[in-house]
């Protein structure tokens, strides 16, 4: 009998990778159809063993309603992860998301979305906010119903994906059906053979989701260092643990993005030894404070937020990223081709050292 | 009677009659007396059951003459009955007495450090060349905030506990003024002072011309309380409070009355020639409690500034330990392996009570892990770090940093003879014979010192670089890092590692 293939969370499997994203600073909302442009020209960077995409602002008709992607294994696996939903949370829509079938994509799971509020007895009742609440929910769904995987969890946005090319998952998922204001994509290039669906990326909690390149070598000081605050790393990806410390440092901690990226891509003691005094003690406490957070090996991301989006460089710069400029529109990507497909007169082009974050918010410009 | 207490000498000193030359400097050099001249025959002699095999005289013999090898004598082969075993029960029989050794366990327990192996990385990652891209071994020690404050401009407010820092992860652990000598401390201060870290006072207090490396010093506080004022605990950087020992958990210290002489006398603050008992427990804990009550005691006496390490032998109970300690308002917690050295300890002690560093250390850091406190302490492993390799072993099993002794001592010329209790060595370290410790230049040592923890960072940054990561945190606690060879699955448990090929 041939064995089960090993998945996300069985064994560690490093992955290279393609990234893309575009931002409208005005807000204004762009069909899901450009996106799968920009990174189907980088299809040489993935190897069809997983694509996905993050969208904001596409479910305006429900923003203040936290929206559920699951992947269910099995009937059993939805009635398991309905019912506790059910105890926790308030269901207001529940349906299947809408696919084409294609040849390229099979073996596809269940796929639900639900739209939900915390129950307000709940909530009180874990004397948390609504934010760590709906968090440790899903950790738990997550950590405990076998068979279910709740893969999107934020307002006004969702998480698509699946295993195949990312052009693929776009036409799977009927992208061209959705608009928002933002859009992240991600092509996979795992050097093991995954057959697990939410094993793609983007990885998401809450509102945050990561699409990521690279292969960090400090993942396990990461991990278990971020698995004592009710984190669980399931998945043993390096862009869960990514999403999980961003998650940790700006929500719980309420570093500003800038300081968390100066802890997890922290400049060089050799910079910051050179630094005026005052930005000096700054770095030198981030660094300290936050040591076991550092990041280190190749890594370039883009992390979606409500409102925004954040590129980074490890901060050697061992990965390639670079932005590009056109009016109210930001582009990041793996490669200059795929900004170059959906926009080819760019106003301007540049590609961020290592290290320095570049974030992009609704009307906040550039920083 | 005689018959009985007579044991062949295990070591034997072999002279080369063509090459000796009969200059006599191995004479001189001997401390035990092991060499004499016959004038009659104009040749040396050897009397080899005072010789303790630590080849001072091998080194320094300008002919290479000399040698020293195993003598052979043997009883006859028992596997249960062993020589030593057969040995130390006569010699016991003879005196009535506890057996004394000194330094660490040379017993045939495994040695978890060689049954680890390190990544690199390969393709997917790529290796970063120390010689090119910079490579951090930079390290705090000391309680990391649980949350971040700003102040009313919204800036992020320092609100880190004092904290330690290393430029490279190892420190060089307690050994007492009086269990060495004073070229020795002088020697692992300026190297301390050299390197960006701390050297430790041990339990004797620290000598009055060692003032002016305070802010490389860590000083002791342990049961005896040897040395111990105000002054004192504000002249250090860090304040170590000892609870236990590798080499000998559960037993106090003794230094006896002739090595309390001059200064060591006064820096200990007793009388010349009194013996110096350090007693099992401290007497005012006698549960954590109580600890907490001294750590906030030493931390009042020192206005908050200084950070409280509190040492550790590794024991079977080690982990809740070290949680309790942690939970104590100590900075850090050094956790001092079996294999830790020691000037004197009872042999049966210092070979059958505590357990290996490496599980110790993994313990104690899962453990802290799983309370979710790992970042109120750091934790620095000690108890036989003898390479580079060892301490890449120990941050990735989760230490902040590493104590070394032995091998800081092996620096200075020691060559493991393991007699420091006989208070004769011969390179001039654990000794207060003038005449003895004049052998051992603090300027030479220190460079010694310094070359050693250099050779060992550079390799360091090398093996960080194989794996592709270029800051130490980011090892610290990575035991992806590490792979087991030739261990069962309950030990790879322990230590929180895969085996090689998984």
């Amino acid at each position: 009998m041939q064995k089960e293939r090993k998945r996300e969370g069985d064994v560690r499997i490093p992955s290279g990778c393609a990234i893309s994203g575009i931002f409208r600073r005005d807000g204004r909302r762009i069909g899901g159809e450009k996106i799968v442009e920009s990174i189907s020209v980088m299809h040489d960077r993935s190897n069809g063993l997983g694509g996905g995409f993050a969208g904001y602002g596409i479910y305006p008709e429900y923003k203040d309603l936290y929206a559920f992607h699951v992947f269910y294994e099995s009937t059993a696996a939805r009635q398991e992860c309905e019912a506790f939903l059910e105890r926790h949370f308030d269901i207001v829509n529940l349906s299947k998301i809408p696919v084409r079938r294609t040849p390229r994509i099979t073996d596809e799971p269940l796929i639900w979305r639900y739209f939900a509020a915390p129950l307000p007895t709940r909530l009180a009742a874990s004397q948390l906010d609504e934010r760590e609440f709906t968090a440790r929910c899903v950790v738990r769904v997550n950590s405990t119903v076998d068979g279910a995987y709740i893969f999107s969890s934020g307002k006004n946005m969702g998480v698509f994906k699946a295993v195949g090319y990312p052009e693929d998952v776009g036409a799977f998922y009927r992208l061209e059906e959705y608009a928002g204001y933002c859009w992240t994509a991600h092509g996979r290039y795992p050097t093991n053979t995954p057959g697990w669906w939410g094993g793609a990326h983007p990885f998401a909690l809450l509102d945050y989701s990561v699409v990521h390149n690279g292969e960090i070598s400090s993942y396990d000081a990461n991990r278990r260092h971020i698995e004592m605050f009710g984190y669980r790393c399931n998945l043993l990806t390096d862009t869960e643990v990514i999403t999980y410390v961003i998650d940790y440092l700006v929500r719980r901690q309420g570093l500003s993005l800038e300081e968390a990226a100066n802890v997890i891509a922290a400049p060089f003691w050799s910079t910051i030894d050179g630094l005026p005094a005052e930005k000096r003690e700054r770095m030198t406490y981030l660094r300290n404070a936050f040591s076991s957070l550092l990041i280190t090996g190749p890594f370039s991301i883009l992390l979606g937020f409500t409102g925004g989006m954040m590129a980074l460089n490890d901060r050697l710069k061992l990965r390639s990223m670079v932005i590009g400029e056109k009016g109210d529109t930001t582009y990041v990507a793996s490669e200059e081709c795929a900004i170059r497909a959906v926009e080819p007169a760019l106003d301007k082009l540049w590609a961020p050292r290592g290290g320095e974050p570049v974030v992009v918010t609704l009307k906040g410009g550039v920083r | 009677m005689e018959a009985f207490g007579f044991f062949y000498p295990e070591y034997e000193v072999v002279r080369d009659g063509g090459r000796c030359t009969v200059c006599r400097v191995c004479e001189r050099q001997c401390a035990n007396g092991v060499h004499t001249y016959d004038p009659e025959r104009g040749v040396m002699l050897a009397d080899e059951t005072k010789c303790v095999d630590c080849q001072r005289c091998v080194c320094l013999c300008p002919a290479r003459a000399l040698k020293i090898v195993e003598s052979g004598n043997t009883f006859r082969r028992d596997e249960n009955w062993t020589a030593p075993a057969i040995s130390e029960v006569c010699r016991q029989a003879g005196s009535g007495g506890v057996l004394l050794s000194s330094m660490g366990n040379p017993g045939k327990y495994p040695v978890y450090w060689d049954r680890m192996l390190i990544n690199a990385s390969q393709v997917t990652n790529p290796p970063i060349d120390p010689l090119r891209e910079p490579m951090e071994t930079r390290t705090f020690l000391g309680a990391k905030p649980q949350r971040i404050e700003r102040d009313e401009k919204g800036r992020i407010k320092n609100n880190l506990a004092p904290q330690l820092e290393l430029e490279v992860p190892v420190m060089f652990s307690a050994m007492s003024y009086g269990s060495i000598s004073y070229n020795a401390h002088a020697a692992l201060a300026r190297a301390a002072e050299e390197l960006g870290t701390y050297y430790n006072t041990g339990e004797g207090g620290l000598h009055e011309d060692f003032y002016r490396y305070g802010k490389n010093t860590i000083v002791q506080v342990a049961s005896g309380r040897f040395g111990v004022h105000k002054d004192y605990l504000n002249a250090g950087a860090a304040i170590e409070i000892k609870m236990g020992q590798g080499a000998k958990p559960g037993i106090g210290g003794h230094l006896p009355g002739r090595k309390i002489v001059g200064d060591v006398s006064r820096t200990r603050m007793i009388p010349e020639g009194s013996d110096a008992i350090s007693p099992a427990p401290h007497h005012d804990i006698y549960s954590i409690e109580d600890l907490r009550q001294l750590v906030y005691s030493l931390k009042e006496a020192t206005g908050y500034q200084k950070p409280v390490i509190v040492k550790i032998a590794a024991v079977h109970n080690v982990a809740a330990i070290a949680s309790g300690v942690a939970r104590s308002g100590a900075d850090v917690i050094a956790v001092d392996g079996f294999r830790g050295g020691t000037g004197a300890a009872p042999a049966r002690i210092r070979d059958n009570v505590g357990i290996p560093i490496e599980l110790a250390l993994a313990a104690v850091d899962q453990r802290l892990r799983e309370e979710g406190i790992r970042g109120n302490v750091s934790v620095v492993a000690g108890g036989s770090i003898r390479s580079s390799a060892d301490i890449v072993k120990a941050v990735a099993l989760g230490a902040d940093a590493v104590y070394i002794a032995t091998a800081a001592l092996l620096a200075l010329g020691c060559r493991l003879c393991r007699s420091c209790h006989q208070g004769r060595c011969n390179w001039g370290i654990a000794t207060q014979r003038p005449e003895l410790v004049r052998r051992l230049d603090p300027e030479a040592g220190a460079r010694r010192l310094v070359n050693l923890v250099t050779a060992w960072k550079h390799e360091i940054e090398e093996m960080m670089g194989g794996m592709g990561i270029n800051s130490i945190e980011a090892l610290r606690g990575n035991r992806l890092m590490l792979r087991g060879i030739g261990m069962t699955d309950r030990e790879l448990e322990i230590l929180g590692i895969r085996h090689a090929g998984e």
